[in-house]
């Protein structure tokens, strides 16, 4: 079995399914230097460099889908799509919808997202609800080096607009790059099972829209997606010690949402606990609780999310973000 | 107002040793995340800054503490917020990149190119509540690629906003080398847009202060936005421990982690033909020689040395300003690292 970092793993993947097939370039900041190794064997004209320049290149991404190419589009952080929404919210997403199903835009937009390395409220965003919000958006928040792999062939392959987000926890470059900087003074608390895992011999797509069941448990089902898996994982070991049954859903996918697996698990253990990294309000959480009060369960429902802009410093942003403590007291109230 | 080269080059030598500490307390672990440094263009904040006034407003970039030290913000309260102390400029909320002080009308965006809006609301406000008041906005060469900085200097012009654009020129967007990425030349693109140019050597603090003055003036006088171009270095790159300078100072220890999947990738069948992997490689060797070969290290390049040079004092006197500005810092260092009252 061979077994990968996290960033690696979605460039190792990136690289058959470009070899495979030409249409497929990558492009955005420092695109040169950030997939160098990609570069090296594909060369500068489908690897490369963009100025600071998000709403032309991400625009220009949409139409160059639209006309015949498969662009990965990268962007610094998702935090940075604020600054060039409309090409996602206004064309990307929209283009199928306005062309009678005739034509659609299928672009990848690689993007680091997450917190929890003190870079402030600018940098450490989740924002899978807001873009997930859109009709027409896939959003894809893998939480392991295989599945990281495995959704980015499956985005690849899509014929739509896919957001893939890539937590700066898991990634080891984007945290050398922007955390550590080379140095042993700083640390992070890393899920080792995301940072680095087993990935399989060769890399097959994985179903879009596909929950995966981490850990099963009678008494409630804890509803994640990215670095929060992790941390709720954590949180179902200590509840357990403690004789909460926890299960644990990665929802891996925002948008298509695995409504049947969520809804099958919620309908089991009529408990559903949403542990969300993005904004608690109007997004992603509240979103589950409709979904299964639609499917007709009737359930005790509690979510740990972030509810303010995400503080600079350390000791006030591990607060702020999902932390196990925090995912451990909602559950043992939802259990009460 | 007059040129007192003294008192630039102290507000210079303040913000230096101040970033200096900084740089360490980064290295040991203290802060925690990015940490963009403007050592090397201490000259251009210094000679615009040390010409506000009050009422005057402030649009900074992710690159913002030396602009508010100089602008007289408490450097204890910019410290204690770089620690993430409670007690710091902004509750420990905001960070270098965040950095605000509303008395200064001093508001800073890790948002490339979000100064250029930023100036404008500033300025716009001025022309109704502070009479003769302006904005200046400081952004890198990276940022005159953004749309909305474009946008700025075109409505800044035709509105005549009281604004001064200063992009301070390091010819570095992050890791990829600015000419290989920008259509035009900068300075013509202001022009284009209806602004009133100078270009200046940014490591002359003197040269920045006399163009600034006159853009100021016209600024204040209701005669319209200024771009002032101003080329720099920065001895760090883009920020601490930057990827490329680590890998040209320790070659040693980074360079086979480059070198080694770079060379396997490479080789690796399946992808291009060898002439495009050529030049991929290419392009990854010239980044790292123009990093090598960039002149940040060259002391003729720090604005510091050359204001030094100019200064007509006696060496006494400079010792005593040296020396000064040394032991305040040291203070403040002393008291920044006193744990927070909770």
């Amino acid at each position: 079995m061979r077994s990968m970092y996290f960033t690696q793993a979605i460039d190792d993947a990136l690289a058959p399914a470009m070899s495979d097939d030409p249409r497929i370039i990558l492009y955005g900041e420092d695109v040169p230097m950030l997939r160098r190794n990609l570069l090296v064997r594909f060369g500068p004209r489908r690897v490369r460099g963009t100025p600071i320049s998000e709403s032309a290149f991400l625009g220009m991404g949409v139409a160059a889908a639209m006309s015949g190419l498969r662009p990965v589009v990268e962007v610094y952080m998702v935090d940075f799509l604020g600054v060039c929404m409309d090409a996602l919210l206004n064309h990307a997403a929209k283009v199928e919808a306005f062309s009678g199903g005739k034509w659609r835009a299928p672009l990848v937009v690689r993007a680091p997202c997450g917190g929890g390395y003190g870079d402030g409220g600018q940098h450490e965003q989740s924002l899978w609800g807001w873009l997930a919000h859109i009709p027409g958006m896939s959003v894809l928040v893998p939480s392991t080096p295989a599945d990281a792999g495995g959704l980015m062939l499956a985005a690849l392959q899509h014929d739509g607009p896919v957001v893939f987000l890539e937590h700066k926890l898991l990634s080891e470059t984007m945290l050398e790059f922007l955390g550590t900087g080379g140095r042993a003074t700083v640390q992070y608390d890393l899920p080792a099972e995301g940072v680095k895992g087993a990935v399989p011999a060769k890399w097959e797509a994985l179903l879009l829209g596909k929950a995966a069941l981490k850990r099963t448990g009678d008494d409630l089902t804890i509803a994640s997606l990215g670095v929060s898996v992790h941390r709720a994982l954590q949180a179902a070991e200590l509840l357990e010690a403690e004789g909460i049954l926890a299960g644990v859903l990665d929802l891996r996918s925002v948008s298509p949402l695995d409504k049947a697996t969520l809804c099958e698990q919620v309908g089991w253990t009529g408990r559903l606990l949403v542990v969300d990294e993005d904004y608690e309000a109007f997004g992603l959480s509240g979103e589950l609780s409709a979904v299964v009060l639609e499917a007709g369960l009737s359930c005790k429902y509690a979510r740990v999310c972030t509810q303010t802009t995400i503080p600079y410093a350390r000791k006030l942003e591990d607060e702020a973000l999902p932390n196990r403590e925090r995912i451990c007291e909602a559950a043992r109230r939802l259990v009460m | 107002m007059t040129l007192e080269l003294a008192s630039l080059y102290a507000l210079m030598l303040k913000s230096r040793l101040f970033e200096v500490a900084v740089a360490s307390l980064w290295q040991e672990g203290l802060i925690s995340g990015e940490m963009h440094l403007g050592t090397g263009e201490e000259a251009i904040i210094a000679g615009v800054v040390s010409q506000l006034q009050e009422g005057d407003a402030l649009a900074l970039d992710h690159r913002g503490t030396a602009a508010l030290l100089m602008r007289g913000i408490d450097p204890l309260l910019i410290l204690r917020e770089l620690l993430g102390k409670p007690d710091g400029l902004c509750g420990g909320m905001g960070g270098h990149m965040h950095l605000f002080s509303k008395e200064h009308l001093a508001a800073s965006s890790g948002i490339v190119g979000a100064e250029g809006p930023a100036a404008l609301g500033f300025a716009l406000s001025a022309q109704f509540l502070r009479p003769r008041g302006i904005a200046a906005a400081f952004f890198g060469d990276g940022a005159m690629n953004q749309g909305m900085l474009m946008e700025s200097l075109s409505l800044a012009a035709a509105w005549k906003l009281p604004v001064l654009f200063v992009c301070k020129d390091d010819g570095w967007a992050i890791t990829t080398q600015s000419r290989e990425l920008t259509g035009g030349d900068l300075s013509e693109r202001a022009r284009a847009f209806g602004l009133s140019v100078s270009d200046v050597d940014g490591r002359d603090v003197q040269a920045v202060w006399q163009a600034a003055q006159a853009a100021i003036e016209r600024a204040r006088t209701g005669e319209g936005p200024s771009f002032l171009h101003a080329n720099c270095v920065h001895f760090e790159g883009h920020f601490l421990g930057y990827q490329l300078i680590r890998a040209v100072r320790h070659p040693l220890t980074e360079m086979p982690r480059i070198a080694i999947p770079l060379t396997q990738s490479f080789l690796h069948p399946g992808g291009a033909a060898l002439q495009e992997r050529l030049a991929g490689l290419r392009a990854i060797i010239a980044a790292l020689l123009a990093t090598l070969r960039n002149p940040r290290r060259d002391p003729a390049y720090d604005p510091l040395r050359r204001a030094r040079a100019a200064l007509d004092i006696e060496p006494a006197d400079l010792q005593a300003l040296e020396d000064g500005v040394e032991e305040e810092i040291n203070r403040l260092l002393e008291s920044a690292l006193v744990e927070a009252p909770l």
